[in-house]
């Protein structure tokens, strides 16, 4: 599959959609705490095997990236994939008319 | 019945004393030479004759594939209360303390993982306080 098309694949999930969301507002984030605000703040009830399946498609769409930092590893939303596309499809000043 | 020991391993037995009363608080209850280890408890200052911490040598083979699997996916192994996570987490990391996780409003209560130097990831939690 090309770059883009994983990247929207990626993107075709709320549950993934809503990951992007809690490391955007908070990056460095270890599974564990993931899991503990989907569940606790999104109510949403996947298992952490499912969570770790989606952080995968995340990372191989380029869209998380990892870093392991003393016994853990911790993942942060990387931007560059969208800045790809924006370019592509410029969001220009263009108003309806 | 009474939960009145719960134990984790620790890589070594006095590093790790000296990080759960020196660092964390607790006070030692019993330290009894068993052959090359010890019988090594702590309790809360807070709950003297409470439920007891038993500092564990890590020395059997499964147990660091099973910490090293947890601790990389951010997993505490024990969970202790506090009156205020975030006073804590400041005080702790003052002290040099490393968090996998700051303060975090979980709903029921605020939240913080720490690593204790000896192998593993412990879970502060507070209640919150009602606006």
């Amino acid at each position: 599959m090309s770059g883009v098309v994983t990247v929207f694949r990626a993107l075709d999930d709320e549950t993934r959609r809503v990951i992007l969301d809690e490391l955007a507002a908070r990056d460095g984030q270890t599974l564990f705490e993931i899991c503990s605000t989907l569940t606790t703040r999104h109510g949403l009830s996947s298992t952490r095997q499912a969570i770790s399946q989606h952080l995968g498609v995340l990372e191989a769409a380029g869209l998380v990236v990892t870093e392991k930092r003393g016994r853990s590893k911790f993942h942060y939303f990387n931007p560059a994939p969208l800045a790809e596309i924006a370019r592509r499809w410029p969001v220009g000043e263009r108003t309806a008319e | 019945m009474r939960i009145n020991l719960v134990s984790v391993f620790v890589d070594d037995q006095r590093a790790a004393l000296a990080f759960y009363t020196d660092v964390l608080g607790f006070e030692k209850k019993h330290d009894i030479p068993l052959g090359e280890a010890s019988w090594l408890t702590v309790v809360s200052p807070e709950a003297p004759d409470g439920p007891e911490l038993l500092l564990e040598p890590a020395g059997h083979p499964a147990v660091k594939p099973y910490r090293d699997a947890l601790g990389e996916d951010g997993i505490p192994l024990v969970q202790f209360a506090v009156d205020d996570v975030e006073a804590e987490h400041a005080r702790l990391t003052a002290l040099g303390v490393v968090f996998t996780q700051p303060p975090t409003d979980v709903g029921m209560v605020m939240m913080a993982v720490l690593d204790d130097t000896c192998g593993n990831l412990v879970q502060l939690v507070s209640p919150k306080s009602v606006a």
